[in-house]
């Protein structure tokens, strides 16, 4: 079984049965951790790029440890920021990557939609790993998977995410996965951080988050940025943690059972109390270990071959 | 694509080759001329750079004309030339031949050159190169302030004298309501329009196109409709104040319709324009980060192309205009958020208008060529055009309604490439151009 496609570029484009046969893939990868050797042969031979235009540690690690773990050949590049503008263009440093015969490059990029052009314009598989403000597929998957391995099931399931919804693209894959899984999605944040129309994605939106949290089964916390505050999103730090901070008291009014999960890095104290952080509850190790899992599902489930190219069959 | 660039040169050394006296006929035609309100079938006679109601000799030049149709040359309000300064984009010369395809016989062209357009020296270049290699008339917009940078009135007087017809700072808009106050105050003595380019620059800030669903899941920064509507309100009120004459340029949202349908009523001195694409294509297209959708004001939804469309049909919108803005393709291949706004449209307004709103009965033919020519020249004061009357300038539009094509990249005239149209079949478009009696272009 394979997905039907060459890229991961976002959740929007998958259906509820890729989603599915995702999570069923997962599991004989996350088994293979707690042998003694780590590794199996599915991609030995293959080259596995990751091209990183924004500082990022977990995520590149983790997609290094994935492909690692599949026996490929794993060559990380990191850009500065300034040469997104200044530097080669996007299309020429892909291009140079195609050259060398990467089979799969993996894109961080502060910009929407950088992965839709290497794409479009690569025939290796493009894995998006967060590209600006739209979406991060693989967390949306590990957030997927550790909600489906907890609890059991995804259908019905009240998850809350909490916090920056506007600037999340963590928050738009989770958003994507859990309502085609048929979970009930709500999101609670300041107003001024809530992205116009996304009720029209079928997601209830609450600005009290003592009210939100009583129904959650999970409550997922997204990081926020501080320069936000600059930009007149929210007054003050201090006010921002009065609100929205997810604390033991807090947490005291939804189920006991309820799982608290943060993509990471954690601002300890802003978003999210250490109490919290370090409880029971909290699951955000869990999360990093099966990202390593989902990721080597993603790249043993994408389809490198041009012809299978879905987008670029809705393109002609 | 190289028949008809040799066809089109050849056009330029017929069109400029000195005084020789020139002299068409254009039998059995259908002549559409709104501005006599007009529509009959007969012959239609050019002598000298004039129409005339008879040659005085036989005609150097016939064509038949049955089954098409001839209409006073179209005027595109507002475009982006590019020379001086950004000849990698487009010149006058490659311009003016992408204007002439697209049946445009007079173009104005806004003053973001490098330099901007805020001297005489500037005006007299451009008009220079226009006689030199252009093939449509061309006519310079001047900056309302002094390099566009809007904070002190531009010698609007000597810009005149040199040529200008209207002034704008267009995408670097006034944001001060005292200087744009005055810019309406001092220009009335020149009785041509302060043409405004609706933005606040806040309210816009990094936004790349427009503020609903589609950003939202595309999770591009985004422009509300209010970005636009709040400098229309503003500059309508600006202009009940001073009573000068505003033209607001490319509307895209159903709210700016209603603030101009509005002031109309109220007597406001106000004309304005919008662009085929914005009442073509919805912000859904944006959907694949094609850069080629993106321009400014953005593409917006539905509601806002109705708007538009009913806002055209009554009246409330003077003018088509093509905003025709070229870039090149490395500066468009790139990621959606650093490429630059724009898109070229002289080749396709009026495909564009024939299909979209003459076919889809919001305007009747001599309605849209109301829109294209006739209330062009009237705004902004080109005397002489916009008409097919007698004495008038032979600048002639000839369509052909069964003319069927497909608007390829290599097709394009204009020397960027960058239209959202591309591989859009079109029935209907022009197949013969005259500028001042001389055939400019001619379709394959």
């Amino acid at each position: 079984m394979s997905l039907n496609c060459k890229d991961l570029l976002g959740l929007e484009h998958l259906d509820k049965k890729d989603l599915q046969l995702i999570l069923e893939s997962v599991k004989p990868f996350k088994s293979l951790f707690t042998r003694s050797v780590k590794k199996t042969p599915t991609l030995i031979g293959k080259t596995v790029v990751t091209l990183f235009y924004e500082p990022s540690t977990r995520t590149r690690t983790s997609f290094e440890i994935a492909a690692k773990r599949l026996s490929a050949d794993v060559v990380n590049i990191s850009v500065g920021a300034s040469s997104v503008v200044k530097g080669e263009s996007l299309i020429d440093t892909g291009k140079t990557l195609e050259a060398m015969k990467a089979d799969y490059v993996i894109i961080r990029h502060s910009l929407s939609g950088a992965p839709e052009i290497l794409a479009r314009n690569l025939n290796a598989s493009i894995i998006n790993a967060g590209d600006g403000f739209h979406e991060h597929p693989t967390q949306g998957l590990l957030d997927l998977y550790t909600m489906y391995e907890k609890k059991k099931k995804i259908e019905g399931l009240n998850v809350l995410l909490v916090g920056d919804i506007l600037h999340s693209r963590v928050a738009k894959s989770n958003i994507w996965a859990l309502t085609k899984m048929g979970a009930n999605v709500a999101v609670a944040g300041p107003p001024t951080l809530i992205p116009p129309k996304i009720e029209s994605l079928g997601v209830k939106v609450y600005y009290d988050l003592d009210e939100a949290v009583k129904r959650a089964d999970v409550v997922n916390i997204l990081r926020i940025q501080l320069e936000r505050q600059q930009e007149n999103l929210f007054p003050s730090v201090r006010e921002y943690v009065e609100l929205y901070q997810l604390t033991k008291e807090r947490l005291g009014n939804a189920k006991p059972n309820v799982l608290v999960m943060h993509p990471g890095p954690m601002n300890r104290g802003i978003e999210i109390s250490s109490a919290v952080a370090d409880s029971s509850n909290a699951v955000i190790n869990e999360q990093v270990t099966n990202g390593i899992a989902v990721r080597m599902a993603v790249l043993y489930l994408l389809k490198p071959s041009k012809t299978a190219n879905k987008k670029q069959a809705a393109l002609n | 694509m190289r028949q008809l660039n040799d066809r089109l040169i050849w056009a330029v050394n017929v069109t400029f080759n000195g005084t020789v006296k020139m002299s068409l006929q254009i039998k059995n035609i259908r002549i559409v001329d709104p501005s006599q309100n007009k529509d009959f079938v007969g012959d239609l006679f050019a002598e000298n750079g004039r129409i005339v109601s008879k040659l005085s000799s036989v005609p150097k030049t016939v064509i038949d004309g049955s089954g098409k149709i001839a209409v006073p040359g179209l005027i595109d309000v507002h475009s982006h030339l590019r020379e001086p300064g950004q000849e990698g984009k487009e010149t006058i010369k490659t311009g003016t031949f992408a204007a002439a395809k697209g049946g445009i016989t007079s173009v104005l062209c806004m003053p973001n050159t490098k330099p901007v357009i805020d001297n005489a020296p500037t005006v007299e270049f451009i008009l220079f190169k226009a006689q030199k290699e252009g093939v449509v008339n061309v006519f310079p917009i001047g900056c309302a302030t002094k390099g566009s940078l809007g904070e002190e009135i531009s010698e609007i007087g000597v810009l005149k004298k040199a040529g200008i017809v209207a002034v704008s700072d267009d995408g670097s808009p006034v944001s001060s309501s005292q200087i744009m106050r005055r810019t309406l105050e001092y220009a009335k003595m020149f009785k041509f329009p302060v043409i405004s380019h609706s933005e606040d620059k806040e309210l816009s800030k990094n936004g790349v196109m427009n503020e609903g669903k589609n950003s939202m899941i595309l999770g591009l920064r985004a422009i509300p409709r209010q970005a636009e509507e709040v400098m229309v309100a503003r500059d309508i009120m600006l202009a009940e104040l001073t009573g000068g004459f505003l033209h607001i340029a490319h509307v895209s949202t159903a709210g700016s319709v209603e603030l101009i349908r509005q002031a109309k009523k109220k007597g406001v001195n106000v004309t304005a324009e919008t662009c085929p694409h914005y009442f073509t294509l919805t912000d859904d297209i944006v959907k694949l980060y094609d850069t080629n959708t993106k321009m400014n004001p953005p593409l917006r939804e539905q509601i806002d192309i109705d708007a538009v469309k009913a806002g055209l049909s009554d009246g409330t919108i003077d003018c088509i205009a093509t905003d025709h803005a070229p870039h090149m393709q490395e500066e468009k291949n790139k990621e959606f958020d650093i490429a630059p706004f724009g898109i070229i449209g002289f080749e396709t307004m009026l495909s564009l208008v024939l299909n979209e709103l003459v076919d889809k009965k919001v305007l009747t033919l001599s309605q849209a060529v109301e829109k294209m020519s006739v209330n062009p020249a009237k705004i902004f004061n080109l005397e002489g055009r916009g008409s097919l009357k007698d004495g008038s300038f032979a600048d002639i539009t000839v369509i052909d309604p069964e003319y069927s094509y497909r608007f390829t990249k290599e097709s394009i005239v204009s020397k960027s490439k960058n239209s959202p149209f591309i591989d859009r079949t079109f029935k209907g478009g022009a197949v013969i151009v005259a500028v001042g009696g001389k055939i400019v272009y001619k379709a394959a």
